[in-house]
């Protein structure tokens, strides 16, 4: 038994160390994206058509630009279970902003400050998750659990737990604007990620995350600023989280403090890690959590456009994330 | 007599680089066989092949008569062969008994660990190092000499036909390389073989009785040690003549300069949680000053707090007139410290970061401007470092785990040389590194030393003390305890008096 799963194991193994280093191939991901679309072209009925298109693109872009901030959390072996109450709590303030007396009489001002003021909201947030996980020293698990508990039932507070509609196109432009003929969001998702990228990459900041995730230790003893940085991880995930709660609230018109993100933080966790993410730290691909974003977000359109329930979608997802850290596993040769 | 192991026509390439190149290895019955060569020739690629946590690419390996491939380290423990690896495996947040026992554990009835019998075993098989530590507590409160000890009682313990041990002694004193050496003579007359790698050449004349020599990834000698000489050892590994080494001279400090500048540093009584309790030196521009003590003594420590890791608890520090109290390395950073740490592994590299990103770290405010690094000065500042301090990878973006461990140690040297402290801590800089890098090293420590910047020395090396330091402060037990001044100290009067120290100690314990 033990000796045949060692044999899978070694096979699979083997299988992506010779994968490794060739272009396209080197994530794992990539591999799962294609036979995921190869197999939906296949089975799946009206695939192949525009409309499928927009509507996962318009979904997967919230996933995405949540999961570029899960990424940076991750990177410092870290983890923010708090990402979906921040999108609730910032999604209920949009509204209540715009239809205020005051967003009434001054329109443009208005709606201004529906975009910026749920951001800093947001950005609040990861200012608390961040003191408490680099000043506290508390574990990043139970630090946002905090948030993720009390923050939604906040939101919920806001709007006393009703479903705020509106109409107002300006705002609505966030969800279902087009340019060139595809969502404004998908565009947004990958300007953020080239942003992150560039942090990332190019930054003592990006440099600075790479190293805590990698040995915290030895950075503090080469002089890196552990804690505003951790503290600016949390923060920008945050922002991330408050942009794609405004998205939401976008699409539907609607703000629903009781579902906008929900369960948006396992999706995001689940596509950082698909993206090739290091549950310990110390590696941030960026793109990877695009790539991981989109096969969640195909996962799920696949099995609901064939009639599976949505409790079995839940534990396909869970498969993948299992499969994804045991790929990972086998990685380290 | 059939060899135990035999290793032939090893070949190994790492991404098209070529680590190994038909190499061999022979160890026969119930002998001590020493490997050596320069940094990164290839000695821990190898030991990694025979256990099997490296694939070869070529050639075979016979143990005990039968070829073997083993596909993972714990197939080849299974099959009698003890690893104690370079870069030490353990868990430190685990206890030391979980970490001797780990996989081996004594079992009761239905499967759970027995923790009292384990418990005792650990406490046995320390004992017979000597090593005295509460099994119970987790390992990463011991030091590093006593964290290697613990990894060399776990390789003993199970019992082995063949220990492999890459530089087990670099991080331990002469009193525990003794109690190393009477381990090793033990397995010996038991029949047990040891492959033992070093860059120590004196204790392989003392313990091993043959040795094989290696240099860039190839195999150039093997013979027994009673027929060969250090010089010869030497010429070997380097690939020069033996001649011309020997007028070049063995090490690179190069004799004593006094130091006549400003007073830098001056510590008075300073005690910390960790172990310092009373601790007063003082270091002048352009001095190196060493801090001599057996293992345990508080060097580290008091390096430590110089360097804001620990905070003082009593006493002062005064750098340049002026009291200072840091909170953090940072702080002491940009009041012109630096530090390399004595442990690489875990206070030292970031592993999957890449030569240049490690070796930049420190400096990373220097060399960005607004937040972004200014790649083109990084890289032309890199390359200098390489080239200076003769680092050998593929190229600078190869991630620092794939370094061999004296190469990873030099990046680490260079990060703080690249940094141009005015006071450079620097906590068993040679530590892994070969012969020839090692007078390199010290040289270098010498030339910036010249250009005005002061070093503290932290050394388990008699010899490099007596020969790098202008002063050698003594401490025993968290305490100052004398001073030595060059011109005229040797390491016999260091020995003595570091001696001293333990003597008087271990009377008082008695009284
Ligand atoms: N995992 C790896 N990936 C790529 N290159 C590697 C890897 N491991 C070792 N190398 C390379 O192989 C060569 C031999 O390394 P090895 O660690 O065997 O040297 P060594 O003789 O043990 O040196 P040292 O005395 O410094 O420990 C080095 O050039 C090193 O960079
Ligand atoms: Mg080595």
């Amino acid at each position: 038994m033990r000796a045949q799963g060692e044999a899978i194991r070694d096979m699979v193994g083997s299988l992506l160390r010779r994968a490794k280093g060739r272009g396209p191939f080197r994530h794992g991901g990539l591999v799962a994206l294609v036979i995921l679309l190869a197999f939906n072209a296949l089975v799946t009925p009206n695939f192949l058509q525009l409309q499928t298109l927009f509507v996962n693109v318009s979904q997967v872009a919230t996933i995405a630009i949540v999961a570029l901030g899960m990424t940076l959390v991750i990177a410092t072996a870290g983890i923010d279970l708090s990402v979906g109450a921040v999108m609730a709590l910032a999604g209920a303030t949009a509204p209540l902003i715009f239809m205020s007396a005051f967003g009434q009489a001054y329109p443009v001002t208005g709606l201004v400050l529906a975009f910026v003021v749920p951001l800093i909201v947001a950005a609040a947030c990861g200012l608390f998750n961040g003191l408490i996980v680099s000043v506290l020293g508390v574990q990043p698990i139970v630090a946002t659990l905090i948030l993720f508990i009390s923050g939604r039932g906040l939101a919920q507070l806001l709007t006393n737990g009703n479903l705020q509609t509106f109409s107002n196109p300006a705002f609505s432009y966030l969800g279902a604007g087009k340019i060139l003929g595809l969502p404004f969001q998908g565009w947004l998702a990958l300007a953020l990620a080239g942003s992150i990228f560039w942090l990332v990459n190019r930054t003592a900041f990006g440099r600075c995350i790479l190293a805590i995730g990698g040995n915290e230790r030895a950075a503090m003893l080469a002089g890196m600023p552990i804690r505003s940085v951790k503290i600016g991880v949390y923060m920008i995930c945050a922002v991330l989280s408050g942009i794609a709660g405004l998205i939401v609230v976008a699409i539907n018109s609607a703000s629903d403090a009781a579902r906008n993100g929900n369960l948006m933080e396992l999706d995001a966790i689940a596509a950082a890690v698909v993206g090739g993410a290091l549950l310990q730290g110390g590696r941030a691909p960026v793109f990877g959590a695009l790539v991981g974003a989109v096969i969640i977000q195909l996962v799920r359109y696949t099995l609901l456009a064939n009639g599976v329930e949505d409790e079995v979608a839940l534990i396909a997802k869970a498969l993948i994330i299992v499969l994804a850290v045991y790929v990972q596993q086998a990685r380290k040769e | 007599m059939t060899p135990l192991l035999e290793m032939t026509a090893i070949d190994k390439a790492f991404s098209g680089v070529s680590a190994l190149v038909q190499s061999r290895l022979e160890v026969r019955p119930g002998e001590v066989h020493a490997l050596i060569g320069q940094n990164g020739a290839g000695k821990s690629t190898l030991i990694k092949i025979l256990t099997g946590a490296y694939r070869r690419d070529g050639g075979s390996v016979i143990f005990d008569g039968a070829p073997v491939n083993f596909s993972s380290p714990r197939q080849s423990q299974d099959a009698g062969i003890a690893t104690i690896y370079q870069e030490l495996n353990l868990v430190p947040l685990r206890t030391v008994t979980e970490n001797v026992m780990l996989g081996y554990e004594p079992r009761r009835w239905g499967g759970f660990i027995d923790w009292r019998r384990a418990h005792r075993r650990t406490r046995e098989i320390l004992d017979g190092f000597g090593v005295n530590v509460d099994v119970r507590a987790p390992l990463e409160r011991c030091s590093t000499a006593i964290q290697q000890l613990v990894a060399i009682a776990r390789a003993v313990s199970i019992n082995a036909r063949l220990v492999i041990m890459d530089e087990p002694t670099s991080s331990l004193d002469d009193r525990e390389v003794d109690v190393l050496f009477g381990v090793i003579d033990r397995l010996r007359r038991n029949g047990v073989s040891v492959l033992y790698v070093s860059h120590f050449l004196d204790e392989l004349f003392r313990i091993s009785d043959r040795v094989t020599i290696m240099r860039d990834g190839r195999t150039v000698g093997c013979r027994p040690i009673a027929e060969t000489s250090k010089l010869e050892l030497i010429a070997d590994m380097l690939g020069r003549d033996a001649e011309e080494i020997r007028s070049a001279g063995m090490t690179g400090f190069g004799g004593v300069h006094a130091a006549s500048g400003e007073r830098l540093l001056a510590v008075e009584g300073a005690a910390t949680l960790n172990r310092l309790k009373d601790f007063s030196m003082d270091l002048r521009r352009g001095e190196i000053v060493g801090l001599g003590g057996l293992l345990g003594s508080g060097r580290t420590e008091a390096a430590k707090a110089l360097f804001g890791v620990d905070r003082l608890t009593a006493g002062s520090i005064t750098l340049k007139g002026a009291r200072v109290s840091w909170m953090s390395p940072r702080q002491a950073i940009s009041a012109g410290l630096g530090f390399l740490t004595e442990d690489r592994k875990s206070e030292g590299i970031i592993p999957d970061l890449s030569l240049r990103e490690n070796l930049t770290l420190a400096m990373l405010p220097k060399i960005s401007r607004r937040g972004r690094i200014r790649h083109d000065e990084e890289r032309r500042l890199v390359e200098r470092f390489i080239r200076e301090l003769d680092i050998k990878a593929a190229h600078m973006d190869q991630p620092v785990r794939e370094l061999s461990g004296g190469n990873q140690q030099k990046v680490l040297l260079a990060r703080w040389l690249a940094l141009e402290p005015e006071l450079l801590i620097l906590d068993e800089p040679t530590r892994g590194v070969d012969v020839g890098a090692k007078a390199e090293i010290q040289r270098i420590i010498r030339d910036h030393v010249e250009q005005d910047i002061s070093v503290l020395l932290i050394s388990s090396e008699f010899e490099e003390l007596v020969e790098g330091a202008d002063r050698i402060f003594l401490l025993h037990d968290g305490r100052t305890t004398s001073t030595l001044r060059n011109p005229g100290v040797t390491e016999d009067m260091l020995i003595g008096a570091v001696a001293h120290n333990a003597n008087e100690a271990s009377v008082q314990d008695g009284q």
